[in-house]
């Protein structure tokens, strides 16, 4: 079961976006869902793998539809990602789905070895990922999932922010022979690439052009970076560029050296600040000598307060006010800089 | 046993001396490499003599080909052992096992798909079946036909993901799947039932739903019946070979000091005396 999840967006949030003609979308994880059957549906070589999790992956309906198409092997992740690694050897496009904080933490050394290591193109698919299970609590959550995966070489890391990134990324998976990790949470979310089909695997998106504070963000943390850059616009006169890096690696380069063009720059991320999409880009912008005030916005070094997704969000500022509040605090100097 | 070296049969009289080559080559690059695991790679020889010379439709030009069959070496740190069938089969000079953990050398210190003829990277204890369960079901998924194998270490069955492999194989009546265990009863620090007893295995696969035999590991006769035998329909596998660590050189046998002992001069000396002796009685015999 899930605990309850109120709005992700307070009245002023959705008021912004309202102005910026957002509309909301669904949860990533059913347009992942329905994607991956009508793939399935066109392509028989496709699997899928559960581990008990096709409901919690919105995949009953692909089960009722498909059966010859999805293995379950039970609860036991670390089989899931063996099995899932064998049927890629014997020449399978195949979805290892299972809850993001037991997949890449019980099977992390499936992942290192079986599929990275040996080269078994398995897409890794991890659900409920971040903080989504809210008040169930650290043994769900997977804080960890970026950082763990970057230290691991041969896998690429996918991190939607809409419905629109979500079926690109599905499709970029499909097409390439690699291992991929994709990431998905559950909360509805809005539509931020209306009217756009094309997309490049492996670049960052440029929602917003600013000169002053760059948002850098990734999956389903990118919506409230856009609404603080609309946010900080009409309160503060302050000019925010915002960047959806739906890929953390490979990790769009000159995208995080364009985002320095700007007088700060803020990554935001549902994931621990240590070793994630902060971490990457201070990397880029250290080794391409920037010099600019920096600030990595996330969940800090300890397990999260109780509440919903949309509680810890707020509480540790990663929501539109909260955002908002930071790029001002790092602009004027309030954030220690050593 | 392969200590008959009366056998009458030529074809089982050749392949034991194959064994004894293998056993020699074995030690021959351990000593080269200053590394390896000698005890196990001894121990397991006779099952990948088998395998390789009897069992197993695989070959340098078919490896490609996915009805092939598949081994998957789950103890991946027997490698030795591998390196050493896989060179005598075909798929590299072997003379590029003098390179075995040299700096830049491809031939790691366990087995790597970098290597022809290694089908999965391996090292990691608990992987192997889960790997060879997922084979299998494609296999059968595609009605290829073919048999998909796995080497296992009775010290290795203490990771819990076998279970859970086990479980699935027998949940997916993978007839196809051939587990076999390495049961020399030794693991790197002592006597497996005294680290973590894992018997008694044939009532435990049994009870996951697997068909078991038990077979003397070093008989290669028997090896060969039981791995080649048809299986019981919808059911894997499960081949537990009795063997002796260290199998072949009397000071190394049934020692866990040698799991990855690797032998000093004089120890290398005698080891090589006791198999090159064995080698030419068998050698009298007409073979070469």
């Amino acid at each position: 079961m899930s605990a309850p999840a109120p709005s992700m967006f307070t009245p002023a949030a959705l008021e912004r976006a309202r102005e910026l003609g957002l509309t909301l979308g669904r949860p990533n994880l059913e347009v992942f869902a329905e994607t991956l059957l009508a793939e399935a549906q066109r392509d028989p070589r496709l699997l899928v793998v559960t581990s008990d999790s096709r409901g919690s992956a919105r995949l009953a309906g692909f089960a009722t539809a498909l059966p010859a198409q999805l293995i379950e092997v039970g609860i036991a992740e670390q089989n899931l990602v063996g099995i899932a690694a064998g049927l890629a050897e014997a020449d399978r496009k195949v979805f290892a789905v299972s809850p993001a904080c037991f997949l890449t933490a019980r099977s992390l050394e499936q992942i290192k070895n079986d599929v990275a290591y040996s080269d078994n193109p398995v897409k890794l698919v991890g659900i409920s990922a971040g903080v989504s299970y809210g008040a169930l609590g650290s043994t769900h959550h997977s804080l960890h999932d970026l950082a763990a995966l970057r230290a691991i070489n041969n896998i690429e890391i996918v991190v939607p922010a809409d419905n629109a990134e979500t079926r690109w990324a599905v499709g970029a998976a499909l097409s390439t022979h690699k291992p991929v990790y994709l990431r998905f949470g559950k909360a509805p979310l809005f539509d931020l690439h209306a009217g756009t089909n094309a997309y490049e695997p492996g670049k960052a998106i440029q929602l917003r052009a600013g000169s002053e504070v760059s948002f850098v963000a990734t999956g389903e943390t990118v919506t409230h970076a856009l609404l603080a850059a609309a946010e900080l616009a009409a309160k503060d006169g302050v000019s925010c560029q915002v960047w959806s890096v739906p890929s953390i690696r490979p990790l769009d380069v000159e995208a995080i050296r364009a985002a320095a063009t700007c007088d700060a720059v803020i990554s935001v991320e549902e994931h621990m600040i240590n070793g994630g999409l902060g971490e990457a880009c201070a990397a880029v912008l250290l080794e391409s000598g920037c010099r600019i005030r920096f600030q990595r916005a996330g969940i800090p070094d300890e397990y999260t307060v109780t509440g919903s997704q949309s509680d810890i969000f707020r509480h540790y500022g990663i929501s539109m006010e909260g955002l908002a509040q930071q790029a001002r605090s790092l602009l004027s100097g309030d954030i220690p800089r050593s | 046993m392969f200590r008959a070296a009366r056998n009458t049969n030529t074809a089982e009289e050749s392949l034991t001396l194959k064994s004894w080559r293998y056993r020699r080559r074995i030690l021959e690059i351990i000593k080269h490499a200053g590394a390896g695991h000698t005890g196990g790679g001894l121990s397991c020889i006779d099952i990948l003599n088998v395998l390789y010379n009897r069992i197993l439709r695989v070959t340098p030009a078919n490896f490609r080909d996915p009805r092939r069959d598949r081994y998957i070496q789950s103890k991946g740190h027997c490698v030795e052992a591998l390196y050493v069938v896989l060179a005598d089969k075909g798929f590299f000079p072997a003379s590029e096992l003098s390179t075995l953990c040299q700096y830049r050398s491809h031939f790691v210190g366990h087995p790597t798909r970098k290597i022809p003829g290694v089908e999965q990277n391996t090292g990691a204890l608990g992987h192997g079946l889960s790997l060879a369960t997922g084979t299998a079901l494609g296999g059968k998924l595609d009605r290829l036909g073919n048999r998909v194998f796995t080497l296992l270490g009775d010290g290795e069955l203490a990771e819990g993901s076998n279970w859970e492999a086990a479980m699935s194989a027998a949940h997916y009546r993978l007839d196809n799947l051939i587990a076999i265990v390495d049961r020399n009863s030794l693991q790197i620090s002592g006597r497996t039932r005294d680290v973590c007893n894992s018997e008694p295995l044939a009532e435990k696969f049994a009870a996951f739903g697997w068909s078991v035999r038990t077979v003397d590991g070093h008989d290669l006769e028997a090896l060969s019946s039981a791995l080649s035998d048809p299986a019981e329909g919808g059911k894997p596998t499960a081949v537990l070979a009795d063997t002796v660590k260290g199998r072949g050189v009397s000071f190394m046998e049934d020692v866990a000091k040698w799991h990855h002992g690797v032998p000093n001069d004089d120890e290398y000396r005698r080891a090589l005396e006791e198999i090159d002796a064995a080698i030419s009685s068998l050698s009298g015999t007409g073979e070469a």
